[in-house]
């Protein structure tokens, strides 16, 4: 029943150290690729990460302090905030209903249901901001009526909100799914015995079982809506000091020359990356230790 | 209290899981539900549990039908093939549950929750296990924690699926018996899901064979062992041997036996005459089975018996002649009971019609056969 | 199986509920205002939308660099996913986190930071500017954004069936004679063969439809280095929605039409290799 660790266990690969030259390759050839694997991995994903810090320290940490300081990038720091603070929890809840309904249920269309639910994953970022300018844009099919009523959807937050929300939608749903799946009913039923009814067994039997697949979920939803750029840039209408997420400032003071502000802001937003980094090794050196008990 | 499972039927997607099943069970008997994979048996018991839905047929407990009633109302406690218990929770936690989540009006207090649990807990002699978790504890005391939460809310009905499936051979032995003597001494009415005959004969009052989603026989351990209803329940109650037969007025002919014919009351065709090993007698003199081979196993004395393309090997009890090997010897089949069997060359057991009357206990009838 | 099946456990109908009708919202209708929307010009009027020189330039760009990307990443996923996960050295842990980076990194990032790195004065850019490469604000530096973003789909694809392979029948070939390099290329090889697909297939989705990381380092130049995500923006600013609509469709099809592709051609070498 135990979930593998990401990978084989040591006594699973030892079989493959233990020198086995059938299934091994000449020692100076793994050297060799261990070394270009390294190098790769450095140039190519460990640099880009670097360069985001050297350049955002070119001007020392003063030059960090008066990048921040700016009263455009607090606005878009706040911004991102509230965006990501409406769009992941309502994300979550959806999620989590939409595990439930998934994983422990039976029904025709169910097959359809998951497309759609990965849908927005599969979809173009500007393609995902298309949509909503389609709806409520100045051309849209509800545009003009809601411009007619005062309510101003794109170019304002709510439009923000709502492509932030479709493309995070599947991140909560897709961690819960395959997690509620493979732990089984076995133990709700079991609660059903005993007498409990739907909250009870949701509160105390499912939640204390998925904790860390829905910590996880949501920590790449919020991720995600807090960096998502394309999907934004289409809806924002790049009014500054109001409709400016950090990823569309980032665009705005860098397209300036200001590399200073527009690093500073894209080494936040790269910490939150990190973080979300670490808790997911966090997460899965746990389940390694408790074989599976965790996650 | 009484149990009574009224006529369920039970379709997936055009399969009967359960066929017209009707069985009834008296306040404190020990009931075990036997069958091979897919006969219906753990359907069965999920359905009165409340976790499946029949199609069609009523259960009864102590005459209110439980048709409408959700599964959380039902209190009937299940034990799962694999204990399901919350693994977030400590033993007395997964014990309590039962308890705590009681509407306030019908729930102890906490103290009173607390002395139940560790009552239970000592019952099952694992009383110093309530702050460990599942996963620190062995599989037979997972099962005991699986059962203490069951008993815990006081349920009418004991239901376990194959609760033993999963414990390695010498723990199940010693659990069955304690089982058998916590169902005595708590006064309980259970119903129990097994594979394994031995199981099922060891420890239920009754025993109800499945096959198919229908109910083959039920009956006392004995009767079935003793006087099985069809070829299916013979074969499954223990070891049998198989000769095929021909039946004709009344009478059974045995393929490649000329000299013995059994009595019964199938209807004239093809046939197949079924008997224990231990139940076949060896005969001095010519016969068609020759033997290849004796050998002792302790007290036991067993031989190989070669008969035309088929090998037995047949115990012999004390007191009974026993033959050298290279002798012939002639069969002994008296024991042997007749069941019809479908239109089918191939001679394979089918249960015949369940209706046909079980055939009776055929006489000894061994002919001298000129012919051999 | 039509039938529904009852379940003891509660909470059905109103999961179902919430999930169809956040889905509606969030999914459903927006997608039908795309699918809806370019009709409007009429069939042929879509024709010419999807046909004019500068969008067959921007979709050739867009579908070129990803499959080239995605290409590429196929050798560079193989030796990374197979060193990953049968060597042991030092720092693996930490180099298994550092594969997930450019899925972790805001796309808008991940586009500033390349085109500082691969810009003349970048470190890289440096480095490749005396052999006459120039990758900044040029189809080249198109690719290297999609390399990026492409990478980590390629190496977790591969990656778990790497790890099922049997040992047994490479053990089996060496006991018959083949060489380490026969053994991978006759035997290892072929039976990534499907993952090598599918890791291509979702390399290659990413790609197409990459907004953030690569509109920095791409020149964005019609007809040079403009890509099709870059025109629908265009257009939406001009207020051309149908125009727009009618290339986000185009982009759509063409995307699922590919990778049905790939799924089938998966499917057929897996139903040959078994």
């Amino acid at each position: 029943m135990s979930e593998t660790a990401i990978y084989p266990s040591e006594s699973a690969t030892s079989a493959i150290h233990s020198g086995e030259a059938a299934t091994q390759e000449a020692p100076a050839t793994r050297a060799a690729l261990t070394i270009l694997t390294i190098v790769l991995l450095i140039l190519l994903l460990l640099f880009p990460l670097i360069v985001v810090f050297t350049e955002a320290f070119r001007h020392g940490l003063g030059g960090i302090v008066e990048a921040l300081a700016e009263p455009d990038a607090i606005s878009a720091i706040g911004l991102t905030l509230i965006v990501a603070a409406v769009s992941v929890p309502l994300n979550t809840v959806c999620g989590v209903a939409a595990a439930w309904c998934i994983a422990r249920f039976r029904f025709p269309g169910r097959g359809l249901l998951i497309t759609l639910i990965e849908l927005p994953l599969s979809v173009s970022p500007v393609i995902s901001g298309l949509v909503w300018v389609l709806l409520f844009g100045a051309n849209g099919w509800f545009g003009p009526a809601l411009d007619r009523l005062g309510v101003r959807i794109i170019f304002a937050v709510p439009g923000l909100v709502l492509a932030t929300a479709f493309v995070t939608f599947p991140f909560v749903a897709r961690t819960l799914i395959p997690l509620m799946e493979h732990q089984g009913a076995a133990e709700e039923e079991a609660a059903l015995t005993l007498g409990a009814g739907g909250w009870q067994i949701f509160r105390r039997v499912t939640l204390p079982n998925i904790r860390w697949g829905l910590l996880y979920g949501v920590l790449l939803c919020n991720a995600r809506a807090m960096g998502e750029f394309g999907a934004v840039a289409v809806v924002s209408g790049h009014v500054r000091g109001q409709t400016m997420t950090m990823p569309l400032q980032v665009e705005a003071l860098f397209n300036d020359y200001d590399w200073v502000g527009a690093f500073t802001i894209a080494g936040l937003l790269s910490l939150l990356a990190l973080l979300t980094l670490a808790v997911k090794a966090v997460l899965e050196w746990r389940i390694g230790a408790q074989g599976g008990a965790l996650l | 209290m009484t149990v009574e499972l009224r006529n369920l039927r039970k379709s997936f997607g055009g399969v009967a899981a359960l066929d017209d099943v009707s069985l009834t069970i008296a306040r404190g008997e020990f009931v075990a539900l036997l069958g091979p994979s897919g006969s219906g048996k753990t359907t069965l018991l999920r359905a009165v549990a409340g976790l499946e839905f029949v199609d069609s047929g009523d259960i009864v407990i102590d005459e209110r039908s439980i048709h409408g009633v959700p599964a959380r109302e039902r209190g009937v406690g299940f034990v799962f093939q694999h204990y399901a218990l919350f693994r977030h929770m400590t033993v007395a936690r997964n014990v309590a549950f039962g308890l705590e989540v009681r509407p306030r009006s019908r729930r102890p207090t906490a103290r009173d929750i607390e002395t139940r649990v560790q009552s239970l807990l000592d019952l099952m002699e694992i009383g110093h296990l309530g702050g460990r978790y599942p996963e620190q504890i062995s599989g037979g005391q997972r099962q005991r924690v699986a059962l203490a939460r069951a008993l815990a809310i006081e349920p009418k009905l004991l239901l376990l699926d194959e609760p033993f499936g999963a414990l390695d051979a010498k723990v199940r032995k010693s659990l069955r018996v304690w089982l058998r003597e916590l169902h005595e001494r708590m006064g309980l009415t259970s119903i129990f899901v097994t594979h394994d005959q031995a199981e099922a004969m060891e420890m239920a009052d009754r025993v109800a064979v499945l096959r198919a989603g229908r109910i083959e026989q039920v009956d006392t351990p004995a009767t079935l062992y003793a006087e099985p209803a069809n070829a299916f329940v013979h074969e499954f109650m223990g070891e049998s041997v198989q000769f095929r037969c021909l039946v004709a007025d009344g009478r059974a002919w045995i393929d490649g036996l000329p000299d013995i014919v059994l009595p019964n009351r199938c209807p004239s065709g093809p046939a197949v005459a079924l008997i224990r090993p231990h139940e076949i007698g060896l005969l001095p003199g010519p016969g068609p089975a020759r033997v290849d081979a004796r050998h002792h196993v302790g007290p036991l004395r067993r031989v190989r018996v070669r008969m035309d393309d088929r090998v037995l090997d047949l115990p012999v009890p004390e007191g009974r002649w026993l033959p050298d090997a290279g002798q012939t010897c002639r069969l002994d089949l008296s024991q042997a009971r007749v069941y019809p069997c479908a239109s089918d060359a191939a001679g394979l057991s089918r249960a015949g019609d369940r209706e046909s009357e079980s055939p009776i206990r055929a006489t000894m009838l061994i002919e001298e056969n000129s012919s051999t | 199986m039509l039938t529904v099946q009852r379940s003891a456990l509660p909470g059905f109908v109103p999961t179902f509920g919430i999930t169809f009708l956040w889905l509606s919202l969030i999914v459903l209708v927006p997608l039908s205002a795309l699918a809806l929307r370019p009709w409007e010009l009429g069939f042929i009027g879509v024709w010419h939308s999807v046909t004019e020189p500068r969008v067959v330039a921007a979709l050739r760009l867009s579908f070129g660099t990803a499959a080239l990307a995605a290409a590429v990443n196929v050798p560079f996923g193989l030796l990374i996913a197979w060193v990953m996960v049968r060597y042991r050295f030092p720092g693996r842990n930490l180099a298994d986190s550092l594969i997930d980076m450019p899925l972790a990194l805001p796309t808008a990032v991940a586009g500033i930071s390349l085109t500082a790195l691969f810009a003349p004065k970048g470190w890289l850019g440096a480095l490749l500017a005396p052999l006459g490469i120039k990758v900044a604000y040029t189809p080249l530096g198109i690719l290297v954004a999609l390399i990026f973003v492409g990478l980590p789909f390629m190496v977790r694809t591969l990656e778990p069936v790497i790890m099922e392979l049997p040992l047994d029948a490479e053990e089996a070939a060496a006991t018959l004679g083949a060489t380490r390099a026969q053994i991978i290329w006759r035997v290892v090889l072929p039976a990534l063969l499907p993952a090598l697909l599918a890791g291509f297939g979702a390399a290659l989705a990413r790609g197409v439809g990459e907004y953030g990381s690569v509109i920095f380092i791409a020149g964005n130049m019609p007809m040079i280095s403009e890509i099709a995500p870059l025109l629908i923006v265009i257009r939406l600013e001009q207020l051309d929605y149908a125009g727009a609509a009618a290339l986000g469709l185009i982009m759509l099809l063409v995307s699922f039409g590919i990778l049905l592709l790939l799924n089938l051609l998966q499917r057929r070498i897996s139903v040959q290799q078994t």
